[in-house]
């Protein structure tokens, strides 16, 4: 890793830095140079794109160009990190975030059920946002609640022991919401 | 005899104590709330909030609101204690706001308590008071709030001796329940090999699946010339099904933590890293907190407890990869690489992070060592069997009648478990069989269900012990559509690094889509156990190398059914669609319209009062007809 200071990382790193500012917030582009000339910092690549799918929901192109900027890391490895993992998403996100548990505790009380009709009321798979840009589906392994099985979770809240016939009312529900605020 | 250590633990306990008592000389009662993702999720927040507000309309100061972590009876959840001073704890099962304006108003104002909604009926079993029953002195304090519900006395507490009983984010509450006493042994001691031999002596084996004596792997790092050495704590718990990590890290960290710089010393580490995965946010904010108290009280940091020794720690966060259990792909990851394996040796506590000698345990390896440290390792051993000491949580889930986390001893037999803890099959049907491991493991059938478990028997039987998932399965299983569903998850989670794995695993998967489609010869099950052996013997890391597990174990006890599927073309259990069709009994039919009302092909006929029938030539099999119906006259044939 680069132990030079950071002026002297390229010849045009003013340039290339202020680049990165106007993709990254501060406190990312603090984290990244604060850590970048500490041993083994490479090591924080994943803690980075934690932080940018934090702010911006999903690690779209240009961020990650800029994450591999400011920290000297290839282009090429950031990506390949980031495609690695399954939490880290590379499409934006809908509004609210779906995701059906499909851990086992919960298939075996029929999470299958649960999640087909999920797909049917929203038209979309596992890993696509509706149209409307309302809602994103996305199947996780065990939220470790399985004492609910089967769950859901919108957003941050866990629903559970699920039925197919619940999955319309609590959508429905989001979807009031939304109307009440567009009102 | 007094030394910096003693001198410091000494004055911190005092502290901590006189705070308590003076605490306790105010009388009040308390109502503790559970809080954990579990206890959250079934509704915890609401009734927090509902008490909260009930006390402050009470206008009365006696009363306060404890918040804990989660017992681990997680279908009973949320569970809310109510503690007079001088009376015998009384909890509350599946509390709602109403029910905690009924607490407030009858129990704890009125003093009457409401023995219909006690935890478990606890409350109509006299005969097993508080306090009774303890297996021993570790899990004092738990057995005196909860040692009247049958749930918990039939378990042995160590490794979740606190869950339940303490504030996960009171370090004070942590010291007065001898918190820390353990550290302040060992590093007064001044000698890492008296830890060592004492892991040793307890025969503790690692409790994330390998079951690799800790002790053991401890000294391997220590016989290294290399000086800087790391220790990592496993939190990266994502074996589906399975959530004894989540809950101790959320319930009882400082234990997890105490154990985790007690291993640090023991090999000389200077810093520890805990690997948790991201989608357990309250873990990691619970886990942070104590990492910032315990440095703040000079527990951790520079000179501990006065010694003259530093460690520190840093949380490093998982991104949903399963491969990164295993200990060579964590390393990768903590590294910020692609969680791929590495070929061992060489063994991590040789070559591990960054080159240098590293020790990863499982949390609940770590949340055992303090007990080990005050107890004695011949005490930890004399709990467990010959070959293991110590005690196993498991998180037992499926069809069961109580799910939840259930800490036994090692050589409980697993019928103990299952019918004894667990209450037996949900709806009283027949158990097929038990998984344990998750998808690393095997099936055991219900005629088994004797076997101790521990890593030996359950290795033979064709399972394997793992990080603690139990699953229990019902004659209403298929055996074959859930071997599919492991498979399915460790083809998706192969990294793709070796090729027995990443080609091994889909080939598997193709061959067994197969037989639940009705598309299969009975050679297939021949390639299957030939694909699968060869997966085991030469896939790169352990997650592939016990890929077929599952399908290798249920060739072996069930191998009837995947000739049923194949010849007779029939699902016993009815659940793969491929072999089933609907049909509706017109006796039973009472022309209600709800099927025809749900069908999504609208492909069922009838009028209101007139026996319904399926178009089969046109029904997806869906099922949902058969799940609306309320006079069970859909038919699975």
């Amino acid at each position: 890793m680069n132990h030079q200071t950071a002026t002297t990382i390229t010849d045009n790193w003013e340039a290339v830095r202020a680049a990165c500012l106007e993709v990254l917030p501060a406190h990312i582009i603090a984290f990244i140079e604060n850590n970048r000339d500490m041993e083994h910092s490479e090591g924080q690549l994943i803690a980075a794109l934690h932080m940018v799918q934090a702010h911006f929901g999903y690690l779209a192109q240009d961020t990650m160009h800029a994450v591999a900027q400011l920290a000297q890391i290839p282009l090429a490895k950031v990506t390949g990190v980031a495609t690695f993992y399954h939490y880290f998403r590379l499409q934006p996100r809908g509004k609210h975030m779906i995701s059906v548990c499909l851990g086992t505790a919960c298939y075996v009380k029929g999470a299958d059920k649960v999640a087909q009709r999920l797909m049917d009321e929203l038209g979309i798979h596992f890993g696509e946002t509706t149209r409307d840009g309302l809602f994103s589906l996305d199947s996780t392994r065990c939220l470790g609640t399985c004492g609910l099985a089967p769950v859901a979770m919108v957003d941050n809240q866990v629903y559970g022991p699920l039925t197919p016939t619940d999955v319309s009312v609590i959508l429905a529900k989001y979807v009031k919401k939304e109307k009440g605020t567009a009102e | 005899m007094s030394s910096p250590v003693t001198d410091f633990f000494d004055s911190l306990r005092d502290r901590v104590h006189s705070a308590m008592a003076e605490h306790r000389k105010a009388g009040k009662i308390t109502v503790q709330i559970g809080s954990a993702t579990c206890e959250h999720a079934a509704g915890s927040l609401d009734v927090l909030d509902e008490f909260t507000k009930h006390i402050q309309s009470s206008g009365s100061d006696a009363i306060e609101i404890h918040k804990t972590g989660c017992t681990g009876r997680c279908s009973k959840e949320p569970i809310v204690g109510i503690f007079v001073p001088g009376q015998a704890p009384v909890k509350y099962e599946r509390v709602n706001r109403e029910l905690v304006h009924e607490i407030f108003t009858k129990h704890i104002q009125k003093g009457c308590p409401l023995p219909e909604h006690a935890l478990d009926g606890s409350l109509d079993r006299q005969n097993l008071g508080a306090g009774q029953g303890a297996k021993s002195s570790v899990s004092q304090k738990f057995t005196e709030m909860y040692g009247d519900v049958s749930f918990f006395t039939a378990q042995n507490r160590i490794a979740m001796r606190n869950s339940g009983v303490l504030d996960p984010e009171s370090l004070e509450e942590y010291i007065a329940l001898d918190g820390f006493k353990a550290l302040a042994t060992v590093l007064g001691k001044n000698d890492p090999q008296w830890v060592i031999n004492e892991v040793l002596k307890a025969r503790l084996r690692g409790r994330g699946g390998g079951g690799f004596l800790t002790g053991k792997k401890w000294e391997l790092a220590t016989q290294n010339e290399e000086k800087t050495r790391y220790i990592i704590c496993n939190g990266d718990e994502g074996d589906p099904g399975a959530f004894m990590d989540r809950g101790m890290l959320e319930s009882d960290p400082f234990s997890v933590l105490e154990g985790m710089i007690i291993g640090g010393y023991a090999i000389g580490a200077g810093k520890g890293f805990w690997y948790i995965r991201a989608e357990y946010p309250l873990a990691i904010k619970r886990i942070q907190n104590a990492i910032d108290l315990c440095t703040k009280a000079g527990l951790l940091g520079k000179n501990i407890m006065g010694s003259g020794w530093d460690f520190e720690m840093e949380i490093r966060l998982g991104a949903g990869a399963f491969v990164c259990g295993e200990e060579t792909a964590l390393i990768r990851s903590i590294e910020g690489e692609r969680g791929q394996p590495k070929v061992r040796p060489p063994f991590p506590t040789t070559r591990g992070l960054w080159g240098k000698p590293t020790c990863i345990n499982n949390v609940e390896t770590f949340a055992n060592i303090t007990a080990i440290v005050n107890h004695g390792g011949e005490w930890f051993a004399s709990v467990g069997t010959e070959e293991s000491g110590g005690t196993k949580v498991f998180a037992l889930a499926g069809k069961v009648k109580h799910t939840g986390l259930v800490e036994v001893p090692l050589g409980t037999p697993l019928k103990d478990v299952v019918f004894g803890i667990g209450g037996g099959v949900q709806d009283d049907k027949a158990l097929k069989a038990i998984q344990t491991g998750g998808p690393a493991g095997g099936f055991i059938p219900a005629a088994m269900d004797n076997l101790a478990v521990d890593f030996g028997p359950l290795s033979k039987v064709g399972s394997i012990m793992g990080s603690g998932g139990m699953i229990v399965l019902s004659e209403e299983d298929c055996i074959v559509d859930i071997s599919k569903f492991y498979l399915s998850f460790t083809q998706e989670e192969s990294c793709g690094k070796c090729t027995p794995c990443r080609e091994g695993t889909t080939r598997m998967l193709e061959i067994l889509e197969r037989i639940t489609s009705g598309a299969a010869v009975l050679e297939d099950l021949d390639k299957l156990e030939r694909l699968g052996k060869l997966c085991q013997q030469t896939a790169l890391c352990g997650l592939g190398r016990a890929a077929p597990n599952p399908v290798l174990s249920s060739l072996k006890h069930f191998r009837d059914e995947y000739v049923e599927h194949i010849q007779d073309k029939t699902c016993r259990a009815k659940k793969c669609v491929a072999m089933i069709h609907f049909e509706i009994n017109a006796e039973a039919c009472i022309g209600c319209t709800a099927c025809v009302r749900n069908c999504p092909v609208n492909c069922i006929a009838g009028q209101r009062k007139e026996a319904h029938v399926i178009d089969q030539s046109r029904c997806v099999k869906c099922g949902q007809c058969f799940d609306f119906c309320r006079f069970n006259a859909v038919e699975r044939k």
